[in-house]
């Protein structure tokens, strides 16, 4: 990799100017359920590029800015128009009308091809490894030509979303709510409309019209995946679409190089928009609350808390008989009988250990004093709940268990106490087993009745 | 004219087969795109079409590493389809393990898709041996005349596409209109909607040849969205999805060998989008022209009626009407109501003595007692059995005067029993009435 200076930051720094400006509307555009707006209007822009082409006759920026953005306009109210006038779901709505004009943008270009030097390609994949090259003279500074285009663009975002925050959320979130507070939800919708439209043209140059849609989405849902909360969500959308955009550079101008065949790089758009797809991959995986690590985890410790409480009723049953169980049998009955997968029953088994609730004695398992009496108040549960729901709901004797099986992990002493109420303090479950007797008041837990008196 | 003539009948064997495969990728196009419309899915083609580029690449790379050339057509496909369903898994596993919705993981899935796909094109590109002349045709289509190599494998694997749907053709039907009706018979829900994303997968795939990966998505949706216009039945609807198909694929094929520098691609969509607009207005289910011209009716009788009971309405206060007593009435212009006093004497329903006084001929007279009846059986209704106070009636009954159907105005005699044939106003009919 050799970087240039005065090249490959101007790239980066284009590439986070855009990402920047995108973020806004992206992360609106992802709340109002709209994110394929983006890909429809950045499709539908086509035409609107080539006829400015072809009125000005050359790679003006304005006339193409002008056409693009009027075609980016046309987009959102056509798609809106078959929506609600011809009752067209919303998503055929956006097909019909961005293909279409896609195909029309495609002949105006291939049929032109003659009078105008237009690439397809260029307005399909950016060319912002040759943006740089454009410059313009600023302020006595040369800068690239796109950088003033995406300051405007990014700032006037910026700005709008500033001006009507309070509006704009609450459209986002609850359009009716928004309707009866007094805001104008369509108005608002229409600017989303305009802002997407304008972004996704000041940003078609630097990364190209498809790739726009990247930033636009992309770096939002990691976000929102991330945080809960909008300002947020709007100031990660930011930072991670920024991140994307610098590494996307760096990578196109290494990754190639890993391997042989003799390639040094690639396009920077293409791995613009594949880094942004990968951090959201991250988040998808690793956010701290919705990540699929985090929840998987907590569903795992759940499971195991489950598994040893029925670890524990089986050994405290068992007991009952006057019967020991090894630990391997514990395992295996677990795994047929409490429906665990066999992970949890492992980790459910060392977690009783690990508290002292069992020990080992010979080859068989035995529940220590704590274990007993916390076992107690499982099967306890267990048994208060068979026999509530066999004279209060009318199963069959034969019929409680399952359901007492799920409910006696979500039962607590209050809960414990009403039933016991409730079943005129029973003393034997339907099966004519005994109800163990309820903890000691002071939350003892070591300690179980018969001890304390 | 010639070449025209030739073209268009099919004469030359080389359009011929042109047009029968691209027809056939137009039919079974038509036939999934309902299935997909209906389903609400219409946008995952999208999702597969975007996606099948990096499959196409990956393909062609591994093609080369293993030392071929890298252009067998067959490999380059199955890499497109495999990165397709792929596309479409990772959309539907996003939508089951995040909140996020459709429409996001879609464009995500998409986004990342290309982006795979255009930064392995660009490492094709710079590769020695490499040159990706072919998978660039993938991305826009390839133009009429040179379709014709793939024609046949196109119109075989559309011919099979179809076969499929038509196979599947009840289970489908029902994934489609009541997915939960479905599961809950115990139907294979998850099973059916993958075999419907296959089907689309291979619509798109089959059509990447042809019309390109931005546009096959036009030839899913198009046809099946006009079609909706016409029909309520599904059958209807996907064989009519499957003509237009058809047609547009015709057409577009035509011009694209007719016209230098036509994308076939291209004008098949337009064409499509042509028959879209027609069935958008004249569409026979609810098309735009059917729905202005019932709107127009009712407005038209609506505006009778109100012209008829404000005539009636004077008359039972004073000796003669005038046409200022009408205008006072409610809240409209002299000139609508001299534009309805011109139309109802048309109708001879009224006649002018006079410049200003207004007369209610015989015909009229009927009329006008029928919807001054039914306007007062319904402040009557009101009046009794909604307990509204007779000064609130007059408007609710103004809004439902026209649409009481002979039965309801039987029901409300019964309910209501008023003692003469016509009751008179529970309220004051001096002044207007709105």
């Amino acid at each position: 990799m050799t970087w240039m200076t005065g090249l490959d930051d101007w790239v980066v720094a284009l590439g986070v100017l855009a990402a920047f400006a995108c973020a806004l509307p992206g992360t609106f555009l992802l709340l109002r359920g709209m994110s394929m707006m983006g890909d429809a209007i950045s499709h539908a822009i086509l035409p609107g590029i080539a006829l400015g082409f072809l009125v000005s006759g050359s790679r003006d920026n304005l006339w193409m800015f002008l056409g693009a953005a009027i075609a980016g306009v046309v987009t959102a109210v056509l798609t809106q128009v078959l929506h609600r006038l011809g009752r067209l779901e919303r998503g055929a709505a956006m097909g019909v009308v961005f293909t279409s004009l896609f195909a029309l943008g495609l002949i105006l270009i291939v049929q032109t091809a003659d009078h105008v030097d237009l690439d397809p390609n260029c307005v399909l994949y950016g060319a912002i490894e040759l943006a740089p090259l454009d410059t313009v003279m600023i302020l006595g500074m040369e800068i690239p030509r796109a950088v003033p285009v995406l300051v405007v663009v990014g700032l006037i975002n910026l700005l709008v979303v500033v001006l009507f925050y309070k509006e704009m959320k609450i459209s986002a979130f609850d359009p009716d709510m928004a309707r009866s507070a007094g805001i104008n939800a369509g108005l608002m919708n229409q600017v989303l409309m305009v802002m997407t439209a304008a972004t996704c043209v000041a940003c078609f140059e630097v990364v190209g019209s498809i790739l726009v849609v990247s930033l636009l989405v992309a770096p939002a849902a990691a976000a929102r995946l991330i945080s809960d909360r909008l300002p947020v969500v709007l100031i990660l959308a930011v930072i991670i679409g920024a991140i994307a955009a610098a590494l996307g550079h760096i990578s196109a101008i290494t990754v190639p190089g890993w391997f042989p065949g003799g390639v040094e790089d690639t396009s920077t758009a293409g791995m613009m928009a594949v880094l942004a797809g990968v951090l959201f991959g991250l988040a998808w995986i690793l956010a701290p609350r919705h990540g699929l690590l985090v929840r998987s985890v907590h569903r795992l410790r759940l499971q195991v808390r489950i598994v040893s409480e029925d670890a524990l009723g089986l050994l405290f049953r068992s007991e009952e008989r006057g019967d020991t169980m090894s630990p391997s049998r514990v395992r295996r009955t677990l795994v047929t009988l409490a429906d665990a997968g066999p992970l949890a029953a492992r980790l459910a088994v060392s977690r009783l250990q690990r508290r002292g609730l069992v020990y080992r004695e010979g080859s068989a398992w035995r529940l220590s004093e704590a274990g007993r009496s916390q076992a107690a108040q499982v099967v306890r549960s267990h048994r208060l709940w068979e026999t509530w729901l066999w004279r209060h709901a009318d199963l069959a004797a034969d019929h409680v268990h399952d359901q007492a099986m799920r409910l006696e992990h979500v039962t607590d002493d209050k809960m414990r106490a009403e039933l016991e109420a409730q079943t005129d303090s029973a003393m034997l479950d339907p099966h004519g087993r005994p109800i163990p007797s309820p903890a000691p008041e002071d939350g003892n837990q070591g300690e179980s009745r018969p001890w304390k008196d | 004219m010639d070449t025209f003539f030739r073209v268009l009948l099919l004469q030359d064997y080389n359009t011929r087969l042109v047009v029968i495969g691209t027809v056939l990728l137009g039919i079974a196009a038509g036939t999934v795109g309902s299935l997909l419309l209906l389903r609400k899915r219409a946008l995952i083609g999208d999702v597969i079409s975007h996606a099948t580029l990096p499959g196409v690449a990956i393909a062609f790379l591994l093609m080369i590493i293993l030392g071929g050339t890298g252009r067998w057509p067959v490999g380059l496909l199955v890499g497109a389809g495999v990165a397709g369903v792929a596309a479409a898994a990772v959309v539907l596993l996003l939508r089951r393990t995040t909140m996020l919705r459709d429409d996001a993981a879609m464009a995500i899935v998409m986004s990342t898709a290309f982006g795979v796909g255009i930064a392995l094109l660009g490492v094709i590109q710079d590769l020695p041996t490499g040159n990706q002349a072919g998978l660039e045709s993938i991305i826009y289509g390839k133009t009429a005349t040179k379709v014709r190599a793939d024609a046949i494998g196109i119109g075989l694997a559309a011919l099979l596409v179809v076969l499929m749907a038509a196979a599947l053709y009840k289970e489908f039907r029902l994934l489609c209109f009541d997915a939960h009706f479905a599961g809950s018979q115990g139907w294979p829900v998850n099973t059916l909607d993958i075999a419907l994303l296959l089907l689309g997968t291979a619509v798109t795939v089959i059509g990447l040849q042809a019309v390109g990966l931005i546009l096959v998505l036009a030839l899913l949706i198009i046809p099946a969205a006009a079609a909706r216009y016409w029909t309520d039945r599904l059958v209807q609807m996907m064989v009519i999805s499957a003509l237009l198909g058809a047609a547009s694929a015709w057409i577009g094929v035509t011009i694209s060998a007719l016209v230098p520098r036509m994308p076939a691609g291209a004008v098949i969509v337009l064409s499509a989008a042509g028959f879209f607009v027609v069935s958008l207005v004249f569409g026979s289910r609810c098309g735009l022209l059917l729905r202005f011209l019932r709107a127009l009716r009712i407005h038209r009788r609506t505006n009778r009626q109100h012209i008829l009971r404000a005539i009636w309405e004077c008359q039972e206060t004073s000796e003669t009407v005038r046409v200022q007593d009408l205008i006072n009435r409610r809240s409209w212009t002299r000139r609508e109501v001299d534009r309805l006093l011109r139309k109802a004497r048309r109708r001879g329903e009224v006649s002018f003595h006079g410049d200003h006084v207004v007369i209610l001929s015989d015909h009229g007279r009927a009329a006008a007692e029928v919807v001054v009846r039914n306007h007062r059986l319904w402040e009557l209704f009101l009046i009794q059995h909604a307990d509204i106070a007779p000064t609130h009636v007059d408007r609710d009954a103004d809004a439902i005067e026209h649409v009481l159907g002979v039965e309801l105005v039987r029901e409300l005699e019964a309910a209501l029993g008023p003692d003469d044939l016509l009751p008179s106003s529970p309220h004051g009919l001096s002044g207007g009435t709105s």
